[in-house]
């Protein structure tokens, strides 16, 4: 079995107000293994999208750590790509100009970063669409380009905050087959929140259910599916497909 | 890939894309009987309006000298076309117009472009410190409501009769409004944009010059607006208090010395120049947004 290259450690975190503090995690504590493809499930407003951005470091956590584990046995915390609910590409920006956004702001637009840029936008078929602005392409292609944006950093562990919620179900569909079978691809550690189960188990590896607010880690479920390939439209025909989602349907009902 | 501009309602599948720009229209070679009956009617309804806005001046024109050579109204107090047209030439003649309609151009652009660049200055500084604008605020809200022509004579004791004062009175008018309009909108952006600009490891001033200096162009160019009206009134202000020389002063002249045809040359040449700067206004904002293809 392959390592936790993070692991999370009594992670609590509250809201402040002048009425009072309402308590979004309690003592959240599982590991992310190398590669591995995350999904957290939980009912809405249980405080996913607090937990994902104290991973990326946007929020710091009241109490508990989080331990790096690298594969070289550095210290450093991995490079974070995270992607918002919405595409929020600008309007003022063409497409091109968007995808290199986070190269610009990080002062790291090298040929080969840019080249790694045309290549990912070949990739998913937006290349004639490079200098257009948002508003003319379609849902599914707007959220490509977002996916494009956060991977021209290069990150190591991506964080995805319910980036399909936006689009209708076929280009939902298509799209986080597209953007599975990427992460799948490349290798990349990957988590993902979501409230569509369906979505989770036919794309994960393993799923942390989490309670109501405030969120504690109920669950974990490994998930196996037989299949000839690998692909998350493919794993909603899987013979196990229905096993698992009524297991979690159960777990979240509780 | 069709472009069905009778129903805008297509399906949003990827891959498709919504091409819905008029240049598609332009460019098709041969267009429907409709699109042309469309098109006629359209330019029929501009040549419509900008007949009657010439027709009503013109009509105001002639009744206003009508009643004046028929004596309906005194032309001592009211003046006519013919007297303006004179009281005009006399001063073209003499060249003592451009001197007045230069000194009142000069300042009011000198007051906007420093209002423009003041407020975006102090609305910077007010988004980068909450703190400093929760302080601020209620300063704000007294200095933008407060009638600032109370504050002219002050300004001529403290900086004497001259250019300086008059600038300074043209800003003191649309600054406070400008500065919080501007802050206004860099609030306005959407708050998960900036959020973005984080995630992609992006500090506040990245967020401040990638996200809300963009994102606000159109509410800064809805305030210049406002404000290059502003400053006029500022500046003619002060020259009725304290100049030699432009428009305001002339009006203040021509009304203490009894003569009205310098007052309303003066009015009409001011209305001249409000429409000017309106449409130097409304040419930069077209040119910024064909550039930034808002």
């Amino acid at each position: 079995m392959e390592k936790n290259i993070l692991e999370l450690k009594n992670i609590s975190y509250s809201y402040h107000s002048l009425h009072g503090e309402t308590k979004a995690l309690d003592g959240i504590t599982f590991g992310v293994r190398e590669g591995e493809f995350l999904a957290l499930v939980g009912p809405s407003g249980c405080g996913k999208s607090t937990l994902l951005s104290i991973i990326a470091g946007l929020l710091p956590a009241e109490e508990g750590t989080i331990l790096v584990n690298n594969p070289d046995g550095s210290l450093r915390y991995p490079r974070v790509g995270y992607m918002l609910q919405r595409e929020h590409l600008f309007e003022w920006r063409s497409i091109y100009k968007n995808v290199i956004l986070g190269l610009e702001i990080n002062h790291m637009m090298t040929p080969e970063r840019l080249e790694y840029v045309n290549s990912l936008l070949r990739d998913y078929d937006l290349e004639k669409f490079r200098d257009k602005r948002p508003s003319e392409l379609s849902g599914g292609m707007k959220q490509r380009a977002a996916l494009i944006r956060t991977l021209a950093l290069e990150p190591q562990l991506l964080l995805l905050d319910e980036p399909f919620s936006a689009l209708d179900y076929q280009t939902r569909l298509m799209v986080s087959n597209d953007i599975c079978r990427l992460i799948r691809r490349t290798g990349k550690t990957a988590i993902l929140i979501t409230h569509d189960l369906s979505e989770a188990v036919s794309l994960a590896d393993r799923v942390v259910v989490l309670s109501g607010r405030p969120a504690t880690v109920k669950k974990e479920i490994p998930i196996h599916l037989t299949l000839q390939d690998d692909s998350p439209l493919a794993a909603r025909n899987a013979p196990e497909f229905n096993e698992y989602f009524n297991q979690l349907w159960e777990e979240m009902k509780i | 890939m069709s472009v069905s501009h009778a129903n805008p309602n297509h399906s949003d599948l990827a891959g498709e894309v919504c091409d819905m720009h008029t240049e598609t229209v332009k460019n098709k070679p041969q267009a429907s009987a409709n699109q042309e009956a469309f098109v006629r009617e359209h330019r029929r309804h501009h040549h419509q309006v900008a007949f009657y806005r010439i027709f009503f001046f013109l009509l105001f024109l002639a009744l206003w000298e009508l009643s004046a050579r028929l004596n309906w109204i005194d032309s001592f107090f009211f003046s006519s076309p013919s007297l303006v047209a004179k009281c005009l030439w006399g001063m073209i003649l003499d060249r003592s117009l451009f001197l007045h309609v230069g000194v009142t151009l000069l300042e009011t652009i000198a007051s906007f472009l420093l209002v423009f660049l003041i407020s975006l200055l102090a609305a910077t500084m007010l988004w980068y410190s909450q703190k400093l604008s929760e302080v601020t605020e209620p300063y704000l809200v007294i200095l933008n409501s407060l009638p600032k022509s109370a504050l002219a004579p002050l300004f001529i004791v403290w900086l004497g009769t001259g250019s300086t004062t008059i600038v300074v009175a043209g800003i003191s008018v649309a600054l406070f409004g400008s500065i919080i309009s501007f802050y206004t909108g860099f609030q306005q952006v959407d708050s998960e944009k900036i959020t973005l600009i984080y995630t992609l490891g992006g500090r506040k001033g990245d967020a401040f010059r990638k996200v809300i200096l963009p994102g606000s162009i159109p509410i800064m160019l809805s305030t210049t607006k406002v404000n290059i009206g502003l400053a006029l009134v500022g500046v003619i202000i002060g020259e009725f208090l304290a100049a030699r020389r432009g428009l305001g002063y002339l009006i203040i002249y021509g009304s203490q010395v009894f003569q009205l045809n310098l007052v309303i040359t003066s009015i009409l040449i001011l209305c001249v120049i409000a429409m000017g700067f309106y449409k130097g206004i409304q040419y930069v904002e077209h040119r910024i947004k064909i550039q930034l293809k808002m």
